[in-house]
């Protein structure tokens, strides 16, 4: 009788088990279907757009007008960064993808600038239909490599989710041998080969910080890294007392230059600073501690900035901005020569608000673009330039500027301030011929979303 | 120009009020701490400051508590209308200024402030009206507010003809010397720049429009979102590190957005697939702490401890020989930052 029953209990129990191991199995297959469908959709789109791609590039070749050219090389545009984002959602890493992903990028930007000039006064060059040319048979070898993989993945019935595993699986000495992976390195690997003189004007060097940061610093006077203590305890206005610990940085950083870190007896915190090993550049640093309720004002804080500064040879700097976030104040100052700002020549600094000491500090692009400039007076009058602002702005303020275009070019500036209603606008007016450079809408406080 | 009309009708009504208070022998006005207040700045004093301003309609925006491009203008405006300094600082003259010429009903602005309630705080206006529409519990508070209210001129106030408030547009700034001074029979000596207004009741139908909300300064082309977004990837990935390992790792997400060969937007490349290994399992759902927000904030406004590094990968841990191949820049923490 007894055994009975626990037979019976055991066969209920068995069943119940069973059940629920079904539901959970079903529920996974769920999931990992709904996981593998994206990756699916991912790939399948990134395939059409590249085909799309193929085909208006194609067809821009044979164009003659403006009326053609321009829609057609605004859809290349649109086009591309459609593929850009659908690139981003595989499950690849940059090892297969990440010169793919630089060559849309040159494409995007390339048609973006093509199709905002006015072509009717300025066509194409040939220089320009060359690298149409160019960019266009790359696109043909891209497509066949996509299509085959697409191809494979349909009567092979392949699952990214099984690449991705493959891939995590995968080691040095025994790569995944995956055809759909293959062809993206295929892919990836024949665009590296392309040399970089193809792309024409303004499209080979994708910006390099660290190249312009080497030039800028080169010839400087070599510090050592007793030297490079001392210059770190003046910046931070500490006594010979406070331990500084030296390292070099490593070869994959273009300019030389030592990572310290810095004892802070006084917050029992430390600080982090790099510094170029010529000319002794602090380029940043950092002070890692707490930061308790605020005792000063932001107006106090930025003239600690200020002073910070000057004691610190960054002389005739102006503050442009200051924010405040909780108990830090952060200030953004630029240099000003001959009463005009130099945008290009910016650092950051932020000042603790509850004992007002300097707790961050960069300092890149004045490193990177300060030298003395001779600034011409500017052909336009400030009333000329003023016609050229859009007369729904109410003008509010001006000043000389002097900043980047969009080509790199330093131009001489006059900035002014302006409203339409809540809005406020910065608009750059070039004094030289009066074009509108650069217009920003600068921005506003942002609500707290608060649901408790 | 609506507004300057308005305060131009307004002031005569502060007069009143003043004199109402001059003799009722009212508490002195408290207002403001010591600080001098610069844009960029948050907190009770901008909330009051931003009241006050909009008091006397100089400010039509959100009361929020952030002193941003809105608040900026309105201050020079003050500045300029008033014959004080142009640098949209807020010292001790302006502060008294304002405190004299204007009301500050703290707990009626607080509350609605805490509550998120739409309001306005309009002088000349009963506070019902300027409350908004969220609440029952509209509560009419500030009687003493409502009993200054009704402030028509009374006799010896002179009253010059209507259009001139309303004339200009864009009415110069009254230079001191160039107005019929109110003299000795105006109680109100605090405000002797003060131009003769029309004698009209004050309007009542106010723009409601302009609502209260707290609000926050952000870096520039992210959202407060993004931020916290970022925050949850960085303590994710390297919630026991320094602090400027977590500032390196926000840095990273950073360039990879700005790098041609990553997505371009924060949610492309926090969950690009096989990128960061707490968003593979999981982790990045944690609620981030204050040090994880700094650092992204930090991060976002130009700090870069990596040397604009693109990938990071912990040499324990790391899997990948791929990774090792990288130029190495340098070690923070646990993490060993590259290109």
């Amino acid at each position: 009788m007894l055994r009975n029953i626990i037979i019976g209990l055991l066969a209920v129990a068995v069943i119940a088990l069973g059940y629920w191991g079904f539901q959970e199995q079903e529920q996974k297959q769920v999931l990992s279907i709904n996981a593998e469908n994206n990756y699916q959709r991912a790939f399948h789109d990134l395939t059409f757009h590249l085909d799309q791609i193929e085909d208006e590039l194609g067809t821009t070749l044979a164009m003659n007008t403006r009326r053609q050219l321009t829609p057609a090389l605004a859809e290349v545009w649109r086009i591309t960064s459609l593929a850009q984002a659908e690139l981003g959602q595989l499950p690849l890493n940059s090892l297969q993808l990440g010169k793919t992903e630089e060559f849309l990028y040159k494409i995007g930007k390339f048609s973006y600038r093509t199709s905002i000039r006015d072509l009717d006064k300025e066509p194409l060059t040939d220089e320009e239909y060359q690298t149409l040319q160019t960019l266009y048979d790359h696109s043909h070898d891209i497509r066949e490599e996509m299509r085959e993989a697409q191809a494979y993945v349909l009567k092979n019935n392949q699952k990214w989710l099984d690449i991705d595993k493959e891939l995590q699986a995968a080691t040095e000495e025994k790569p995944s041998d995956n055809l759909v992976v293959n062809n993206f390195e295929v892919m990836n690997k024949n665009i590296e080969g392309y040399s970089e003189v193809e792309w024409g004007a303004g499209l080979a060097s994708i910006e390099d910080l660290n190249g312009e940061m080497k030039r800028a610093l080169a010839g400087g006077k070599k510090f050592s890294k007793e030297e490079a203590k001392d210059v770190a305890r003046k910046y931070l206005d500490l006594n010979e007392n406070a331990a500084v610990h030296v390292a070099d940085t490593g070869s994959g950083l273009e300019y030389p230059a030592y990572s310290l870190v810095i004892d802070d007896p006084d917050h029992e915190a430390h600080y982090y600073m790099d510094m170029s090993v010529e000319g002794g550049h602090p380029i940043w640093f950092l002070q890692e501690r707490h930061i308790r309720d605020q005792n000063i004002s932001l107006k106090e804080a930025s003239d600690v900035a200020q002073a910070f500064l000057e004691e610190n040879g960054k002389e005739s700097m102006q503050l442009i901005e200051s924010k405040q976030y909780d108990s830090i104040g952060l200030f953004q100052f630029v240099y000003l020569q001959d009463n005009v700002r130099v945008y290009t020549d910016s650092i950051m600094v932020e000042v603790a608000l509850d004992d007002g000491n300097v707790i961050s500090y960069e300092a890149k692009d004045y490193l990177i673009n300060h030298k003395e400039r001779s600034i011409d007076e500017p052909v336009v009058s400030l009333e000329e330039a003023e016609k050229s602002v859009n007369p729904k702005v109410a003008i509010m303020e001006d000043h000389l500027a002097l900043i980047e275009n969009e080509l790199g070019d330093e131009v001489l500036c006059y900035e002014f301030f302006g409203t339409i209603n809540d809005d406020t606008y910065r608009i750059f007016i070039n004094a030289d011929d009066g074009q509108e450079e650069k217009v920003d809408r600068l921005e506003r406080a942002e609500r707290v979303y608060d649901f408790s | 120009m609506k507004s300057r009309r308005f305060i131009s009708k307004l002031t005569l009504a502060l007069i009143m009020i003043c004199a109402v208070a001059v003799v009722a022998q009212s508490t002195p006005t408290h207002a403001f701490t010591d600080q001098v207040i610069q844009q960029g700045a948050t907190g009770d004093d901008v909330v009051e400051l931003q009241a006050r301003l909009q008091y006397i309609g100089f400010y039509n925006g959100k009361i929020d508590g952030v002193y941003g491009w809105g608040t900026y203008w309105a201050v020079r405006n003050y500045q300029y209308e008033f014959g004080l300094d142009i640098d949209g600082l807020v010292g001790p003259e302006m502060k008294d200024k304002l405190a004299k010429s204007t009301e500050y009903n703290e707990q009626f602005v607080q509350r609605a402030l805490n509550e998120g309630r739409k309001f306005t705080h309009y002088g000349g206006t009963p506070k019902k009206v300027q409350q908004g529409p969220k609440g029952s519990r509209n509560k009419q508070k500030g009687g003493e507010q409502a009993g200054q209210q009704p402030a028509p001129a009374k006799g010896g106030q002179p009253a010059p003809t209507p259009e001139q408030g309303q004339a200009g547009e864009q009415p110069t700034p009254a230079p001191e010397g160039g107005q019929p001074q109110q003299g000795g029979e105006s109680p109100a000596p605090e405000t002797p720049e003060q131009a003769p207004v029309p004698d009209e009741e004050a309007p009542v139908d106010q723009n409601n429009d302009a609502d209260i909300e707290k609000a926050t300064n952000v870096p520039p082309g992210y959202s407060d979102n993004d931020l916290q977004l970022m925050a949850q990837a960085v303590y994710g990935e390297a919630r026991g590190e320094p602090y400027v390992g977590q500032v390196a790792v926000a840095a990273v997400i950073i360039n990879r957005i700005n790098s041609p060969t990553f997505p371009n937007t924060v949610s492309g490349v926090v969950f690009e697939p096989r990128a960061f290994t707490a968003v593979a399992d999981g982790q990045i759902w944690m609620a981030p702490d204050e040090t994880a927000r700094r650092a992204v904030l930090d991060a976002l406004n130009g700090q870069d401890p990596t040397g604009n590094a693109i990938y990071y990968f912990n040499p324990d841990t790391a899997t990948s020989g791929w990774i090792w191949t990288r130029p190495q820049i340098k070690k923070i923490g646990k993490h060993i930052f590259c290109h």
